[in-house]
């Protein structure tokens, strides 16, 4: 870890991995769109429309695995003081906010024709809402804070105290109410849904991710330019 | 008399002679519960079904109109800085100044409120219970309007942000405040939700004075 903690090194690095996170991205994308909308059969139930959930399902998990990721590099940037975890954390903020959105927009579309309605208050969209919202506070905090070295140690409060409030949502919620199905794939007794199904399904979570990858290594590749041209205009505008 | 409870006895006095705290925040939740027969119509069941609900949610939106008060005049007026160069540690100026908070709002509001509610035709039978969740949950709000408060202190313009910061904090003490008395009026455990409202308590008395004193370091820099 030590390792990326270096701009010059990253930057070797993220250059040239960002062509290939691209390519198999896409590569991955067009084999699960592919499974997903020709060769899945349509749901007995559900018909055509069982096919959102494979935009709706990867895009719900990689919204919490950005914000685990986003929490885990500001506990480095607050343990180990490394700027370059707290730049990696903003750029990983608005994807894991545009993964939200797509969930909870997919999973909205997705409940008119099932469940009759566009929104209900059931455990797991009030959980995901939430996360919507420490998303957003997240990103606040860097577009209200001008200073990028003031605002990152108020970023990594929110992110971690938001990682710590996560889990107790999801659980209370939970408790509260639920009419969502429950989790499908990852069980102990192994996924209860059709080899057909799933395999487009983990292709399109595996494309997500590495969609993701590109995305955020191209994101914080850019946090550290602007942080450059940041620091020189300063200098610029100090030698005047 | 330690630095830990003089600064709680300052905070209080303040409040006190200066204002403006506890008075807008009880009369907002007048206000709303007033206003909700207006506006939701006079039936007394609908009412009844609706009160604890409603005025769990105004002592909520009460405490967060506070939380800015409890860092930021003391930041602006250099206070803040004096007491981080006590002996003491942040964190504990943090945490007595969030029991201040307490202390002075939300405690207060929480034994007031469950009494307004005869308002909305509060059935009394669950006014006890609602006391006490209100009055172990109403400290969780102080706890975590003090973090929201710490992060936005420096701010010129914090309120709409505290509201964003604080609120996905306030949604497990909201669930597991109201389902003590929900399970009271139908079938069930109110013992469980109570534990639950009290080990969140715990929990966020726990992180804010970390959280918050980690936030004030970044301003008194």
């Amino acid at each position: 870890m030590q390792v990326f903690a270096n701009p010059a090194r990253f930057l070797r690095i993220a250059n040239a991995v960002i062509p290939w996170a691209w390519a198999i991205a896409v590569i991955l994308l067009v084999i699960g769109l592919y499974g997903a909308l020709v060769t899945s059969p349509a749901d007995y139930q559900q018909g055509e429309t069982a096919r959102i959930m494979f935009i709706h399902v990867p895009a719900a998990w990689m919204a919490l695995f950005v914000y685990g990721l986003m929490a885990l590099l500001s506990a480095i940037a607050l343990i180990f003081r490394h700027p370059l975890a707290d730049a990696s954390a903003k750029a990983a903020a608005p994807l894991g906010a545009a993964f939200c959105f797509l969930a909870l927009a997919t999973g909205s579309i997705w409940g008119k024709p099932m469940w009759g309605t566009w929104w209900v208050w059931d455990a797991r969209l009030t959980s995901m809402f939430v996360l919507m919202l420490l998303y957003l506070g997240y990103i606040a905090i860097w577009q209200v804070v001008e200073d990028p070295f003031r605002a990152a140690p108020l970023a990594r409060i929110v992110a971690l105290v938001g990682a710590i409030n996560v889990p107790i949502v999801k659980f209370s919620v939970d408790w509260w109410n639920t009419l969502h199905q429950p989790a499908s794939v990852f069980r102990v007794s192994g996924p209860k849904i059709d080899s057909s199904m799933l395999w487009p399904l983990l292709v399109m979570g595996l494309a997500y991710t590495v969609l993701f990858l590109a995305l955020h290594l191209t994101a914080t590749r850019s946090e550290i330019a602007a942080r450059k041209i940041r620091s020189a205009r300063l200098s610029e505008i100090g030698a005047r | 008399m330690n630095s830990f409870t003089a600064i709680i006895k300052r905070d209080l006095l303040l409040a006190l002679r200066q204002g403006g705290g506890l008075g807008p925040a009880l009369g907002f939740i007048l206000a709303v519960l007033v206003l909700v027969p207006l506006s939701v119509g006079p039936d007394q069941n609908l009412l009844q079904r609706l009160a604890p609900g409603i005025i769990w949610l105004t002592l909520l939106l009460a405490v967060l109109l506070t939380a800015d008060r409890i860092f930021n005049q003391d930041l602006d007026d250099g206070s803040l800085e004096l007491m981080s160069m006590h002996r003491m540690s942040l964190e504990g100026v943090a945490f007595a100044k969030a029991i201040a908070h307490w202390l002075s709002v939300g405690l207060p509001l929480a034994i007031v409120s469950p009494f307004l509610g005869f308002l909305l035709n509060l059935d009394v039978a669950i006014l006890g219970v609602l006391l006490l969740s209100m009055v172990i949950g109403s400290l969780a709000l102080s706890m975590l309007a003090a973090i929201g408060g710490a992060v936005t202190s420096g701010l010129k313009r914090g309120g709409l942000l505290i509201t964003l910061l604080v609120l996905p904090l306030y949604v497990p003490v909201m669930i597991f405040g109201i389902s003590v008395t929900a399970s009271v009026m139908g079938p069930g455990r109110s013992l469980p939700s109570l534990l639950v409202l009290l080990a969140i308590t715990l929990v966020a008395t726990v992180i804010s004075p970390w959280a918050s004193a980690a936030a004030l370091r970044v301003y008194l820099k």
